[in-house]
């Protein structure tokens, strides 16, 4: 036991969960916007990789480290436009159509991979994101390093948890959102255009999964590589269930889940680490996702016509 | 704009949708192939002749189509009746798993009654780790999309857990792989001396019998009535909940045989590359297929020849061969726009 607990008082373990949460949070805040707005956006851990493999590639051929931020968001995003067209004006399935943009995006950044650097082996590093302390408050203990010595991704993944909160909640175009997702048939009576509202949902939405991506190549790991991704994206999809469709809880979610990975990582290192085979820790995020599935599953906030397709005029 | 419902087709949308849907996919893998500097004519032309260019090359299509038929059947089946298994990469696995557990020594019998037990147990396995996230579903309402999909990686690691502790190979050199099956254990080849398993016989026989059992069995309608809809199926009395417990172990016994035909038929140990995706193919192959049984056949070999083409293309014509991938997807989200523009017409106003 002395040994997780000396896990717990290390300055780093706390700076690790952080880092480790933050791409989840700029994705699952993505796929939350998504299914708040009533579309189930499955083509996440493609537009994840899309996203990872334009902000690097932007950055390796000299390009500035925003620019790498919004290339990805624009990449993401320009699928989110695919996956709109085709699900909410076209409302095909949404399972469907998600898992083709997952397929289309993923074997898209490994095509692009491949033709920009065919034959390397070694991916090449780039220089990412540099940790970026805040004065006085980096200096708290503990708590501090953790919290305010991140790169400013990081900092940008807190701030925009407020920021969708707030604009879900308190403006009337997050009202508007909230309510295609819920209520289509009363928008359209409002005279609003469910479809507007949706397609702008799932692109805004791609569009933050894509950054969540371009943290791992650019805040994370500083290269990128096949299977880089590894199922993030459908964790988030976990995340927002768990955060029952609000950002507060799912930041909390995403959190919680960083503090278990984290922790898997340091006890492998540890003597219980000896005895017990790496995969059974690298399992643990996994059968987590699924326990916080099944633990929310009794809760019935799910928004009302998630991926129930609109079309005007059919009753 | 609004969609408005077709009541009967013409034969001009049926044919003519899926048609622009083909042809859209090859002018941008045309383009694709452009953009890596080839001759889009020329890579088109050796992805072609790659795949069925020769006797060798047609073999290696249809053994490369062999587990897709079985994913591509277990899917078909599943989404039928709106079960939504992303899982058949799990399932293969564990079918594969117990091709190795029975067919390396364990059981000393003849083949004639070693290769049913181990097709057996292989469905069994692949039907129980279905039918995990179904029972979630019916029982507790979690949805199986995600389950299923968080399945392929446990069960990747689990594997993966096995190959580098129990199953190891003493004799593999360090490398994470289970021994070879026993000579008994092996699938025979069709026609001597040819390259085609008979697991590829058995995916064909698979895709009658799924296609009997939708089209001429009590459960078949059954699994179709809870598809088209929940509420009026539930409303005249079918068992919901167990119908789709049923197909569950159905689509996940399916999918579990491609990874007993490829350990028993092609590679004969367990390794960790066994399937590069095979579950997730399987997906585009029986959204091809319409959740055809007898279409699954068809269109698994299409992509097989996709993928075996675009194999030896990338080797000739240097364009990386996720060129196969792309197109693929791409077809898929193109067929099913197209399918359903033969059922609505796009009205704007």
């Amino acid at each position: 036991m002395g040994e997780i607990l000396e896990i717990f008082l290390s300055a780093s373990f706390w700076a690790a969960v952080i880092r480790i949460a933050s791409p989840l949070i700029f994705a699952t805040m993505g796929e939350l916007i998504c299914e708040r707005a009533g579309v189930l956006n499955l083509g996440i851990e493609g537009i994840m990789v899309v996203g990872a493999f334009a902000g690097w590639m932007t950055v390796y051929s000299g390009g500035g480290l925003w620019t790498g931020v919004m290339v990805a968001m624009f990449a993401g995003m320009l699928f989110g436009l695919l996956h709109g067209t085709l699900t909410v004006p076209f409302g095909l399935s949404q399972h469907v159509v998600g898992l083709g943009i997952t397929l289309l995006a993923t074997a898209s950044a490994y095509f692009a991979y491949r033709l920009a650097l065919p034959r390397v082996t070694t991916p090449p590093r780039i220089e990412a994101f540099q940790p970026l302390p805040i004065p006085i408050l980096s200096d708290i203990p503990l708590i501090g390093h953790a919290l305010f010595t991140q790169t400013p991704l990081t900092y940008l993944a807190f701030v925009l948890v407020g920021v969708v909160s707030f604009v879900l909640f308190r403006t009337p175009l997050g009202l508007a959102l909230r309510a295609a997702g819920e209520n289509p048939a009363a928008v359209a009576a409002q005279g609003l255009s469910v479809t507007a509202l949706r397609m702008g949902a799932v692109m805004v939405g791609s569009g933050l999964m894509a950054v969540g991506g371009a943290f791992l190549t650019m805040s994370a790991f500083n290269s990128f590589f096949f299977e880089m991704v590894n199922g993030r994206g459908w964790i988030c999809i976990a995340l927002v269930v768990f955060g029952a469709w609000m950002p507060g809880k799912a930041l909390l979610g995403a959190v919680l889940f960083g503090m278990f990975d984290a922790l898997q990582i340091r006890l492998q290192q540890t003597s219980i680490g000896a005895d017990v085979p790496y995969q059974l820790f690298l399992m643990m995020p996994f059968v987590l996702s699924i326990l916080a599935l099944v633990i929310m599953s009794r809760r019935a906030s799910v928004p009302a016509a998630l991926m129930v397709p609109f079309n005007k005029g059919e009753r | 704009m609004r969609l408005e419902v077709i009541a009967r087709p013409s034969l001009w949308r049926m044919i003519g949708f899926p048609a622009i849907a083909l042809a859209l996919t090859v002018v941008f893998g045309s383009a694709l192939a452009l953009l890596a500097g080839a001759n889009p004519f020329q890579t088109l032309g050796l992805i072609l002749r790659g795949a069925a260019g020769s006797q060798f090359a047609l073999l290696e299509t249809l053994n490369r189509a062999t587990p897709l038929i079985f994913t591509g059947l277990a899917v078909a089946v599943a989404f039928r009746a709106k079960l939504w298994n992303i899982g058949a990469e799990a399932q293969l696995y564990a079918g594969a798993l117990m091709a190795v557990l029975l067919g390396t020594g364990a059981l000393g019998w003849s083949p004639a009654l070693l290769l049913p037990a181990m097709a057996g147990a292989a469905m069994l396995a692949g039907a129980l780790v279905l039918l995990g996230p179904a029972l979630l579903k019916t029982r507790l309402g979690v949805d199986e999309v995600v389950t299923t999909l968080l399945f392929n990686f446990i069960m990747l690691l689990f594997i993966s857990m096995l190959l580098e502790g129990p199953l190891k190979d003493p004799m593999g050199m360090g490398w994470p792989q289970s021994s070879r099956l026993i000579p008994d254990a092996r699938l025979p080849r069709i026609v001597d001396g040819l390259r085609l398993h008979w697991g590829f016989g058995l995916a064909l026989i698979a895709a009658v019998l799924v296609w009997v059992i939708q089209s001429r069995t009590t459960l078949g309608y059954e699994m179709r009535a809870v598809g088209q809809n929940r509420q009026a199926a539930e409303f005249a009395g079918i068992p919901v909940g167990r119908v789709i417990l049923k197909t569950a172990l159905l689509s996940g016994g399916l999918a579990a045989l491609a990874g007993f035909s490829e350990v028993a038929g092609l590679r004969g140990n367990l390794t960790l590359d066994l399937s590069p995706g095979f579950g997730y193919t399987g997906i585009i192959v029986a959204m091809l297929a319409l959740l055809n049984p007898i279409g699954v056949v068809i269109s698994a070999i299409f992509v097989a020849g996709v993928f075996v083409g675009a194999d030896s293309m990338s080797r000739a014509a240097g364009v990386p061969t996720y060129i196969a991938n792309i197109m693929l997807a791409t077809a898929l989200l193109t067929m099913v726009l197209a399918i359903a523009l033969t059922r609505f017409r796009v009205r704007w106003d």
